[in-house]
């Protein structure tokens, strides 16, 4: 890159009085693709992505090893127990599911709201759902006693002529998340199918050209294509908008249905939307973050990108803020034991530390996004993102263990104690997410180009020759 | 099968050869008993192998000896002599695979038995329940009856005769015995010693009485570790010769346990309390009896108790003789500064208010001179004939043990003893630690050992012998009032072991006859007038022989007996040494049942701990699980520190039984060994007691943390004059919303609706049900480290909440089983349909469908749900499998399971009843843990029929469900809890 390139692409303070570009610098069709389709087929892999590829992989070993000792075991390898027969591996599932929403906001709710900034972000925002959803899907198969049973949950014909049970939240789960999951992977696969034809294009070798050519369904880049396109990723955006709302209204279900104090609670729907998107947005800085400075995509993921993911960030932190001071309220309102007695063990009982640790990374520190610096400035807002996505995972952890080690009879009470197995697990998972978003950001189109290049000057009607 | 020439079953092929029709044979021994297939049989399989030495083989044997069970019908072919054991309800002739027979026998503990009938599949027995006839049980078993089978099936037995570690066959041993008494006979045998635990067995002291009048100079030593030694001295003080005592609480007004735990622990517990709880909670309630309990350790009749004092040892020593000059026993005089005297004003007048209604009842392990003292109280306040009944002694021969055991150590040590016969008991683990009797056990030139396993003594011996297990072999015992029950068999012993009635036989009448020869031979004698076939039928079938309670005796007090009484020494810290209530002396240290099932006030398993208040803890500085020393008179051993609330201060109470070194696998290195700390001079109760803290911790698993209510109405009680004033207490503080506060429509239960109701007044945390409960369903034992994990298994427990004053607190206890709701959350979250509620009221669940998402087990409010977390039922040892009850799914891991009700036994009553064409009499279906019950606090039964006893229980005001408010319409409700304390008297009631 030339001085003066680097130069156009070095994002600017906006005047006051102009607003900020959504792409920083002059850039044209061209270039624009170049620079995506350079990270798959000509630049060399960055040290960077090698360095955290081989951690990662070190962490998805760890993670095939655990399971497979688990599934040799049992699931007693965790360290559950009766009270507590659910923790981290639902936390997890949880937590991953969460994740996953911020990327479906993005495209399909953004892009319904004819949001354009969205569209440097939405690719790998949707890749990280895929996989978010994919490593939280892992979760409640193996947590189960006897995992090769698991299609048990679903409704297929069977021999014994037995149906799940329907009234569980957790066949609801069955199909929520499984309906995410198909129309999160084919949103996202239809969106990339133009970018993968750039990318057949460009190929300089016969293996990428295949590759890419049997991905890419023979898109020619036709009117007709294009309309069509347009069209699909419309009804997908819509199918998947309502789907943000409701694939965590049902993960929460899991929760509010049984009678446990500190579950069964009618704030947990919206409580639980606003913490998904708050986590998947965490999840999606987290990434976006260091991706731009590596691969140099500072003027396409901007400070106005970060700015506005901030914002978002703030603003469902602070609904969470407001189920953390509403719930004790309705607790104390209710004037029921069981309830004010979660509410007091959850302040001072020997797990409260998962309370005042969610406090402080979900409300408490959060509060810097106040600041513009904190928005915009890459590191501050990593440290912050981080911060909550660690204190979405313990707020989930929170919820789970509080609830169970002391409810209604105190002759059940317990603490839980975490297995090693627990965190390797968990860590494993990460791991597989970070294998899996490395490959994606190493073979595939990880910015949107064609949605890009809609945002250019040049493809709105005249050509961007109005003043 | 060795393949001969066809010579050697030619024989056969001439027995079917001409048969018309169809003639089927079993098996070759049906067809042929010739002397040469006889032969080729024996070599087939030798009894003295001597290659069935290593590992290997050992394992190989007992497969043959499994095989041999099977195929026990060849042996058909030497004819034995017949031996007929009855069945108690059907003659063997009906026996019907998939139906179990019962047969009456009876499990001894320490020489005192429960009569019981003992379950059995296809000639395995399976489960022991109460024998309904016999005055011990009367239905009903304790927690020893119950673990009994599962000691028979120990895969740590004794299993072959050894010699310094070498396999020896039975003829090599009679033969080395032969030689080793022989020359004794010429000295009249005053070298030969025989070492036994306490024998009440007629037929067994008739045994060695021979033994001895064979050797006229041989002595017959007896010691139990926990024998009833002070229970022996008491009575030598009190009235000059040793009496037996035991009481009839049914007719108790006033009962008054000085640090004795009779409901739960001991001889008789499982008829004392049966008879307390009748006479407690019987009728309308509003006669209540009233119970003292004076103790140095918290216990379970304690936490009954109306009124509860916390003494240490030595001062329950004070009180009774206070006590005794209250009530005005000539002789005593009280000390100069009664302990609380109020204590002392209200119990002695209630006591002689109700004269020859009262009962002080000492505690086995407490000082001789408060079992005199409560014999001299109970004299004078004329109990004596009408509650307390005096007997002459249980053992056949009432010696001091600790003197006899003296005496023989002392023989040991000057090299007076040439062979000496160990049978049962365990010295060199329970002697006291100043007799040091491991060394000079050493000294003898022949020891031989028969017991039920490689223990510590029986590895110190050079003979091993192994001993048969009650249920496998023939003999006599006597119950708490004497009764005595010929042991029958119920399955050929399942190893190569020498019962002792033969090995004594064998050497007064060698080879020696077997043991069935022996009964039958003493009974022969002993029976009495009439038909000897017609009354050992009826004997055996009952499980008792009638009449043979011992006599009541009325012995009188000796003169100047007070003039015994010495001042209890006090000292510092006090240990008391107690009995566990489970392990017993240690005897029970391999029974994984038992060491798993919770202790009932602390809900300990798999570990004794030193019990310190929490004020002494406090100011030793030590807390709770930490590792400790205990220092007494120079002798030490490790301990991990409980902190028991009700504990007195300066006062450590630890269970013996525990830390042994040859116990099997499950009982070695399980706690701490108090015996090292006993000696001859302080049996129960040691003092000087010094404790120092080690630097690390050793955690103690106990199945329930939280013993306090926190404020929460699980368990409703009242006193009795609360309850006269508003009988409606248990009804009004039940807060069950109303049927119409559901969207759903209310299902209608016609046929059966099965409910449970457990009476709060009559459960005293004995504990029975949880181990029946686990016998009957094959619930697997986990281990101390998933204990500790929280993954115990037990489908029933027993909830002990403590309430006040941390010193002196209340005790609660509430049996949870599963509350089979009607409206059962669990049933709501299961995704696969594996739990379902039948059209019974059942909540079943169903082990194949569930895939094991534990959700069920989060939305139980109960949490009664057990989930096998990992594989916790015991696939591979093959005495494990023969223990399993065949009509109960044996649950793998990653399953649910729970309390069923039994619905084994339900359906097993249902098909019979609709065999018979008519409906479930009420009773006829007993759950296993209400049959197991003492006081039949748990009753069991179809609601919907309203004469029935549970819909009775159920209409009554004291009725309520446990967590009503959250709607689950629980079919096991509970009857609140009501005591009786004295309005003279106002502390801890």
């Amino acid at each position: 890159m030339t001085v003066a390139e680097k130069q156009l692409r070095t994002p600017r303070r906006p005047e006051p009085g102009t607003s900020v570009p959504v792409i920083a610098g002059a850039e044209s069709f061209g270039t624009l693709t170049e620079q995506i389709t350079s990270v798959v087929l000509t630049r060399p892999t960055p040290l960077f992505w090698y360095c955290t590829f081989g951690v990662a992989m070190a962490a998805l070993i760890m993670f095939v090893i655990s399971v497979t000792y688990l599934l040799y075991r049992g699931v007693g390898v965790f360290g559950i127990e009766v009270p507590v027969a659910w923790a981290f591996a639902i936390t997890n599932f949880v937590w991953w599911i969460g994740i996953g929403h911020a990327g479906t906001l993005i495209s399909a709710i953004l892009l319904l709201l004819n949001q354009g900034w969205r569209n440097s972000i939405n690719r790998f925002a949707e890749a990280m759902t895929i996989f978010a959803v994919m490593c939280a899907g892992l979760f409640p198969l193996i947590h189960l006693g006897r995992p090769w049973i698991f299609y048990w949950l679903l409704p297929y014909p069977n021999t014994m002529h037995v149906q799940p049970q329907f009234r569980s939240p957790l066949v609801w789960d069955v199909f929520a998340v499984s309906t995410y999951a198909t129309v999160s992977l084919l949103f996202w696969y239809l969106g990339m199918i133009p970018d993968l034809a750039s990318l057949r294009d460009r190929s300089r070798n016969r293996l990428a050209y295949g590759f890419y050519g049997v991905l890419s369904l023979g898109w020619r880049g036709a009117s007709r294509h294009w309309r069509f396109h347009e069209t699909a990723s419309i009804l997908l955006a819509g199918l998947a908008t309502p789907l943000v709302l409701s694939v965590h209204t049902v993960v929460s279900f899991d929760f509010t249905i049984a009678i446990l104090p500190g579950w069964h609670s009618t704030i947990f729907p919206p409580y639980f939307v606003a913490g998904a998107i708050y986590s998947g947005f965490a999840m999606v800085l987290i990434l976006a973050i260091p991706i731009r400075k590596v691969y140099h995509l500072e003027n396409l993921v901007t400070e106005r990108h970060l700015n506005n993911c901030a914002k978002l960030m703030l603003a469902t932190g602070l609904i969470l803020a407001y189920t953390y001071a509403i719930e004790p309220f309705t607790s104390w309102y209710s004037g029921d034991t069981f309830e004010m007695a979660v509410v007091h063990y959850r302040a001072v009982g020997p797990h409260s530390w998962t309370f005042w640790l969610t406090l402080t990374c979900n409300v408490f520190i959060p509060q810097l996004l106040w600041f513009r610096k904190f928005r915009t400035d890459p590191k501050r807002l990593f440290f912050v993102s981080f911060v909550i996505l660690y204190g979405m995972w313990v707020e989930r952890y929170m919820i789970i263990i509080t609830s169970l080690h002391r409810d209604f009879l105190p002759s059940a009470w317990s603490n839980f104690i975490a297995s090693p197995w627990d965190v390797s697990v968990l860590v494993g998972s990460i791991g597989l997410f970070v294998v899996c978003f490395l490959l994606f950001v190493r073979f595939l189109p990880m910015i949107s180009m064609f949605e890009m290049r809609e945002l250019l000057p040049f493809s709105r009607p005249g050509g961007g020759m109005e003043k | 099968m060795k393949t001969d020439s066809a010579n050697n079953f030619v024989s056969l092929a001439a027995l079917t050869h001409g048969e018309r029709g169809k003639r089927y044979w079993r098996s070759l021994e049906e067809l042929s008993c010739s002397p040469e297939y006889q032969e080729c049989l024996h070599t087939e399989f030798p009894e003295n192998a001597t290659e069935f030495l290593d590992e290997v083989s050992r394992r190989r044997f007992l497969q043959l000896a499994a095989a041999s069970l099977g195929l026990a019908g060849l042996t058909g072919c030497t004819r034995q002599p017949p031996e007929h054991i009855l069945p108690y309800v059907n003659p063997p002739e009906n026996v019907i695979p998939g139906r179990p027979l019962f047969f009456a026998t009876a499990v001894p503990v320490a020489g005192v038995a429960e009569g019981v009938l003992v379950e059995s599949h296809l000639g395995r027995p399976t489960k022991v329940e109460g024998n309904p006839e016999h005055p011990a049980s009367l239905g009903a078993t304790s927690v020893h009856s119950q673990a009994s089978v599962l000691d028979l099936y120990d895969p740590d037995r004794a299993k072959e005769i050894s010699r310094l570690g070498v396999w020896q066959s039975a003829e090599d041993f009679q033969i080395a015995l032969r030689e080793s008494i022989a020359p004794l006979q010429s000295g009249g045998g005053d070298r030969f010693r025989i070492l036994t635990d306490t024998v009440t067995s007629p037929t067994l002291g008739d045994q060695i009485q021979a033994v001895l009048s064979m050797f006229p100079g041989a002595k017959w030593h007896q010691y139990d570790g926990a024998g009833p030694h002070s229970a022996r001295a008491g009575a030598l003080m009190a009235f000059g010769r040793p009496v037996h005592t035991y009481y009839r609480f049914d007719k108790a007004d006033v009962v008054l346990a000085l640090d004795s735990d009779f409901l739960a622990c001991g001889e008789g517990a499982t008829r004392f309390a049966h008879d307390f709880a009748n006479r407690r909670a019987g009728g309308d309630r509003s006669d209540m009896n009233r119970l003292y309990s004076v103790e140095s350790s918290m216990t379970s009749t304690g936490g009954k108790g109306d009124h509860r004092l916390p003494l240490t040892y030595s001062e329950v020593e004070l009180f009774a003789r206070d006590l005794c000059a209250a009530v005005g026993v000539p002789g005593v005089t009280a000390s100069g500064s009664p302990i609380h005297p109020e204590w002392i004003t209200a119990i002695s007048h209630d006591l002689i208010g109700h004269r020859g209604a009262g009962v002080v009842i000492p505690g086995s392990h407490h000082s001789p001179a408060v079992h005199a003292m409560c014999h001299a109280m109970n004299a004078v306040l004329g109990n004596v004939g009408r509650t307390v009944t005096h007997t002459d002694p249980l053992e056949v021969q009432s010696i001091d043990q600790i003197a006899s055991l003296r005496e023989l150590v002392t023989d040991m040590e000057s090299g007076n003893v040439d062979v000496l016969l160990i049978m049962g008991g365990n010295p060199v683990y329970n002697a006291p630690a100043d007799f040091d009797f491991r060394s000079h056990l050493h000294k003898v030139k022949t020891t031989i050992r028969v017991g039920l396993h490689s223990d510590e003594t029986a590895t110190e011996c050079h003979w091993q012998v192994p001993e048969t297990h009650f249920l496998e072999d023939w003999g006599d015992t006597r119950a708490f009032d004497g009764t005595v029950t010929i042991l029958q068999p119920l399955i050929l012993p399942l190893y190569d072991s020498t019962p002792y009635l033969r090995l004594l036989d064998s050497i007064v009448k060698p080879p020696g006859r077997s043991s069935y020869a022996i009964v039958r031979a003493y009974w022969q004698i002993n029976a009495g007038s009439g038909n000897f076939e017609q009354w050992w039928r009826k004997s055996v079938h009952d499980g008792l022989i009638a009449g043979s309670a011992l006599p009541s005796i009325t012995p009188p007090l000796k003169t100047h007996w007070a003039g015994e009484l010495a001042s209890p020494p006090q000292q510092g810290i006090e240990l008391v040494f107690r009995p566990d209530p489970y392990l017993y002396d240690g005897r029970y240290a391999n029974n994984t049942w038992l060491q798993e099932l919770p202790q009932p006030m602390t809900k300990l398993t798999w570990d004794n701990a030193v019990h310190l208040s929490p004020v002494t803890a406090r100011q030793l500085k030590v807390g709770n699980q930490e590792r400790v020393e205990l220092n007494c008179r120079g002798r030490t051993v490790e301990a991990s520190v409980w902190i028991s609330p009700g504990q007195p201060e300066n006062s450590a109470t630890i269970h013996l039984g525990w830390g042994r070194s040859h116990s099997g696998r499950a009982g070695t290195g399980a706690g701490f060994d108090a015996y090292r700390l006993r000696t001859s001079d302080a049996l129960w109760c040691g003092s000087g007691l010094q404790i120092r803290k080690i630097d690390k911790n050793y955690p103690l698993a106990t199945t329930q943390l939280q013993q306090s209510m926190e404020g929460r109405d699980l368990i409703l009680s009242a006193t009795a004059a609360e309850y006269k004033n508003n009988p409606n207490f248990a009804s009004q503080a039940s807060k069950q919303p109303a049927t119409e506060l559901t969207l759903y429509p209310q299902w209608n239960y016609t046929g059966y609706a099965w409910g449970m109701s457990i009476d709060l007044t009559r459960c005293v945390n004995c504990n029975a049900c949880v181990v029946a409960c686990q016998a009957e369903n094959n619930i697997p034992v986990v281990g101390k480290e998933q204990v500790l994990a929280r993954r115990a298994m037990h489908w029933l427990r027993i909830d002990t909440y403590y309430e006040g004053d941390p010193a002196n607190p209340r005790a609660f206890y509430q049996p949870v089983p599963c509350m089979q709701c009607e409206d059962a959350p669990c049933e709501l979250v299961c995704p696969v349909q594996a739990t379902n509620h039948s059209s019974e009221g059942l909540n079943d669940m169903v082990y194949n469908r569930c895939v094991g998402t534990r959700y069920c087990s989060n939305n139980c409010p109960y949490k009664v749900r057990r989930f096998n977390f990992l594989l916790f039922q015991d696939w591979v040892t093959e005495q494990t499998k023969l223990q399993r009850n065949p009509d109960v799914t044996v649950r793998s891991r990653g399953v649910m399971e729970k309390c069923t009700y039994c619905v084994q036994r339900i359906r097993e009553t249902d098909i019979q009843s609709r065999v018979e064409d008519r409906f479930i009499r009420d009773g006829e279906v007993q759950t296993a843990c209400q049959q197991a019950c003492p006081t039949q606090a748990i009753i069991f039964g179809d609601i919907n029929n309203h004469d029935n006893h549970v819909a009775k229980l159920k209409a009554l005001n004291l009725n309520y469900a446990l967590l009503a408010e959250l709607n689950t319409r629980p079919r096991t409700t509970y009857l609140a809890e009501l005591r009786n304390p004295n309005p003279e008297l106002k502390s801890n009631s």
